[in-house]
């Protein structure tokens, strides 16, 4: 491979693995200040037990997502100059705020949301938790309005090959902020009910009847049962505004040659780049177009439209396939489950196992979304501004090849760690509980004795 | 405007890169000492740094992130010349970061195998930023003798983080543990020392330049204050230190506060030595960087958020003031 494909390998793959964790720690977040407000509440031990096992998840997602993330910063120099020679003074002050509003914010209360419970008292410690989930989601609002801007940059004028702007509003609020801001923070939710759902199922799978892990089961449930029709309906009116500003991207994602009036919606196809047709076609006819122009035989532009100046057919359209399958399978099994544990009824052995295994469904969903927005924007970077193939640095072949071997050594040891981690903390708290109870059932002196 | 944004702008970035040097200092400190102490005292010496390393660490992100907003133009060559120690820096600061949490959630038996990526990943971290000034300070000449100082002050800056490392310990803990880190103190201040000795004796060498700003006059007369001022702070808390051994309590402080006041003077002198130039003699802060319009914009930021910051940072430090206890999260 060249340093070109390289730098773009390494940079996918370090992204990747950021994300995994922001998706948990924005959500989770949330989901903390609510277990801890229900607490403050209610005075109720199990919302407090519930907030204790999940801040020990949220705190190690947060350190990984914190480490990976200061990978992050360092690769746009690393590996593309060009990216911050072109339009640093676009991308430089946004994620300069995102640092001086948002990560100072969230890494120095996060200290005292972990360990000053008792030094700081309750109400300090409630702030501080607060804090902690409004500077991960300021950090998301600054770096997706970046992201959104290189999709669809507005507010700023190109002098001697370097972006200058000319409305701070304008380049912030572009036009597609608000679908990627809100379809991202919903995605984040989802990643984190799924994961307490799973989890807490596989603790009821290991016998453990709490009350905190019960409610926190639920909770997940329901989180997610609420959420995931909202993120369909997010994502419709994202793909929208998409179609709007980035018609090859949809083009790609529908899986689309010719420009055609009454385009079906492509259930499966194998698109074939070469030949530039598709193979293996099972589509539904005309949905494609009532979708995206709502009229049945509204002209959709096709690749062919934008020869040359497409994104990569294939991996657009599987992975855009990929996210709404995910959520369709979440809308199926949230809603099961909902109903299922209606009225406080403990979730069945099936449903529990299905729960288990869909606990990192939402990473499959966000990663798969994120592909398809970012792989679906190429060949630029920015958007009609600046192409990736010009902004890679001069680092050669060989000292990137070295590197990314490493990075991916090392992010698939913690991978590892962090998912097998996460279960024995499970089930460490499952049998921490149940023991107790069981020793107390066939030992009744040990028990006495114990008091 | 065109001439002071830039000025402040370089000067905000120095200043979170001392801030980082000092504050990831000690905690990187503390990892680099680790395997000299004990199961408990392990524990007793990462709890002491728990709350504060994700902050530290920020203000090298807030450092680089000024670096990327200010100075676009020198952001990319400072960081593709750099590109294998940042590698290398990155793994060290990824290991060690990790290894916090997974130390004390992993299984048992594991727990060993993440200290020991807490202590690899934080000489790793240390050594790749010393190398990296090293590196800088030469203007990324390509030469062997380049390399070889680059590797000189690596080296030195792991002694000079496990200084401050050691001296935080002696502020923050007590009995046995305070005891081993006084002694600690005491061979990495001399280190230190033999450390800066060499940067200042070497940095001339290589660049003609800096010999021109520090030997002539009349600046030499006020700039031979810093090492006269560093030497005296070295001998200063030498003395301090072997009382210390000797009684362990009264001004436990004061050997950690010399450190930092060691860490600030050859600070700047290293910023005497560069400015203007953001890569030396060859790119000054004018030539790289960004619009007016941009460094305004994000000047108001930094007025309102840094006081802000360093607001609820010392409100944070004295949350957890005083000696080290178990952490938990209760
Ligand atoms: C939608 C959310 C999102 C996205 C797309 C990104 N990040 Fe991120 N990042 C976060 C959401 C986040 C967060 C939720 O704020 C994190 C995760 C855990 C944490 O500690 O903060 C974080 C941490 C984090 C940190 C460490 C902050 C600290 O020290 O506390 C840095 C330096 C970055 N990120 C940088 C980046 C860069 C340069 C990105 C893009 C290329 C990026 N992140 C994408
Ligand atoms: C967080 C989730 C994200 C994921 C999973 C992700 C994923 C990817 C992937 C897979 C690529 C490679 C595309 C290709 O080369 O074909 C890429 C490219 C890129 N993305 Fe993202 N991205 C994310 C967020 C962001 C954000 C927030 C920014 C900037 C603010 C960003 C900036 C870039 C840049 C500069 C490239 C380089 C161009 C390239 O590699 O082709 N990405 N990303
Ligand atoms: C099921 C219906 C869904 C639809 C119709 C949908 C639609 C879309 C579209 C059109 C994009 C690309 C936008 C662009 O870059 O131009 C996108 C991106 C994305 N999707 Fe979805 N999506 C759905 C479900 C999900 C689910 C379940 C998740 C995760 C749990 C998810 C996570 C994401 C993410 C993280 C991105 C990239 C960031 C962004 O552009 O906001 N999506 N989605």
């Amino acid at each position: 491979m060249d340093a070109l494909a390289l730098a773009r390998v390494q940079f996918a793959a370090n992204i990747t693995f950021h994300i995994l964790f922001p998706a948990i720690t924005m959500g989770l977040a949330w989901l903390l200040v609510y277990f801890k407000s229900r607490y403050n509440r209610t005075g109720a031990e199990h919302w407090l037990e519930a907030y204790r096992f999940w801040v020990k998840v949220f705190a190690l997602s947060f350190a990984l997502g914190v480490v990976s993330g200061i990978t992050m910063s360092f690769q746009f120099g690393t590996n593309w100059p060009g990216f911050m020679e072109t339009v640093g003074n676009i991308a430089g002050p946004l994620l300069g705020y995102e640092v001086l509003t948002a990560f100072f914010l969230e890494a120095t209360f996060l200290g005292i949301m972990l360990f000053g419970r008792k030094r700081v008292g309750n109400r300090v410690h409630t702030v501080a938790t607060w804090i902690v989930a409004i500077g991960t989601s300021m950090s998301a609002f600054w770096i997706l309005a970046l992201n959104s801007w290189m999709q669809t940059p507005t507010g700023f004028e190109m002098r001697d090959g370097q972006a200058f702007p000319l409305s701070w509003i304008e380049v912030i609020f572009n036009p597609s902020l608000p679908y990627r801001l809100v379809h991202m923070m919903l995605a984040s939710g989802l990643t984190a009910a799924f994961l307490v759902a799973g989890l807490s199922a596989y603790r009821h799978l290991r016998g453990d009847r709490s009350e905190a892990n019960r409610t926190a089961l639920r909770v997940g449930v329901w989180l997610a049962a609420l959420l995931i029709p909202a993120q369909i309906v997010a994502g419709d009116l994202h793909g929208l505004n998409t179609f709007e500003h980035q018609p090859a991207k949809v083009a790609a994602m529908e899986g689309l040659w010719d420009d055609t009036e009454g385009a079906p919606l492509l259930l499966f196809a194998l698109p074939d780049e070469e030949a530039r047709e598709n193979r293996f076609e099972i589509g539904v006819p005309k949905l494609a177009s009532l979708i995206l122009t709502h009229e049945l035989d509204g002209r959709v532009p096709g690749l062919n439209s934008f020869e040359g100046e497409h994104p990569p057919v294939g991996a657009v359209f599987f992975a855009f396939r990929i996210m709404v399958g995910v959520g369709l399978l979440m809308l199926v099994v949230s809603w099961c489950a909902a109903w299922a544990m209606r009225k406080n009824r403990p979730p069945g052995e099936w449903l529990s196992r299905t729960l288990v295994a869909m606990t990192f469904s939402g990473w499959v969903g966000t990663v798969a979304g994120w592909y398809v927005s970012e792989i679906g924007r190429q060949p630029w970077l920015v958007h009609g501004v600046l192409r990736t193939a010009d902004a890679v640095g001069p680092v050669g072949a060989g000292v990137i090849s070295v590197s990314l071997a490493t990075y991916l050594l090392v992010y698939a040891v913690l991978l590892g760690a962090y998912v097998s981690v996460v279960f024995y903390l499970a089930s460490q708290a499952a049998g921490g509980e149940v023991p107790r109870e069981r020793d107390r059932l066939d030992n009744p002196l040990q028990a006495a004795e114990a008091g | 405007m065109e001439y002071w944004l830039p000025v402040i702008f370089a000067g905000l970035m120095a200043l979170s890169m001392l801030v980082y040097v000092v504050l990831d200092g000690y905690d990187l400190g503390v990892g680099i000492l680790l395997n000299g102490a004990g199961d408990r005292e392990k524990d007793l010496m990462i709890a002491s740094i728990g709350p504060f390393w994700d902050a530290n660490e920020t203000w090298l992100v807030l450092g680089v992130g000024l670096l990327l907003v200010a100075f676009p133009m020198a952001h990319g060559e400072i960081l593709t010349s750099l590109y294998l120690p940042v590698a290398t820096m990155l793994v060290g600061l990824i290991l060690r970061g990790v290894a916090f949490d997974f130390r004390v959630k992993a299984r048992d038996p594991h727990k060993p195998v993440w200290n020991q990526a807490f202590f690899a990943g934080s000489v790793l971290a240390s050594f790749a930023q010393g190398y990296m000034l090293g590196y800088y300070i030469t203007g990324f000449e390509t030469t062997l003798a380049a390399h070889g100082f680059a590797f000189l002050i690596g080296i030195c800056l792991l002694a000079g983080y496990a200084l401050l490392g050691a001296t935080w310990l002696i502020m923050k803990s007590e009995g046995e543990l305070q005891r081993k880190a006084v002694t600690w103190a005491r061979y990495a201040l001399w280190l230190t020392a033999l450390g800066i000795a060499a940067v200042s004796i070497m940095t001339p060498l290589v660049s003609s330049r800096v010999v021109e700003k520090w030997f002539s006059f009349p600046q030499f007369i006020l700039l031979s204050q810093i090492p006269a001022v560093s030497a005296a702070l070295v001998l200063i808390s030498h003395f301090r230190l072997k009382k210390l051994a000797h009684n362990g309590v009264e001004g436990a402080w004061i050997p950690f506060a010399m450190a930092v006041a060691l860490f600030v003077l050859a600070f700047a002198g290293l910023g005497y030595s560069l400015f203007p130039y953001l890569i030396i003699d060859r790119i000054t802060i004018w030539d790289a960087a960004a619009a007016t319009e941009s460094l305004s914009f994000i000047l108001w930021g930094v007025v309102i958020s840094l006081p802000a910051i360093l607001g609820y940072t010392v409100f944070a430090y004295r949350v957890f003031w005083g000696k080290t206890r178990e952490l938990s999260y209760d």
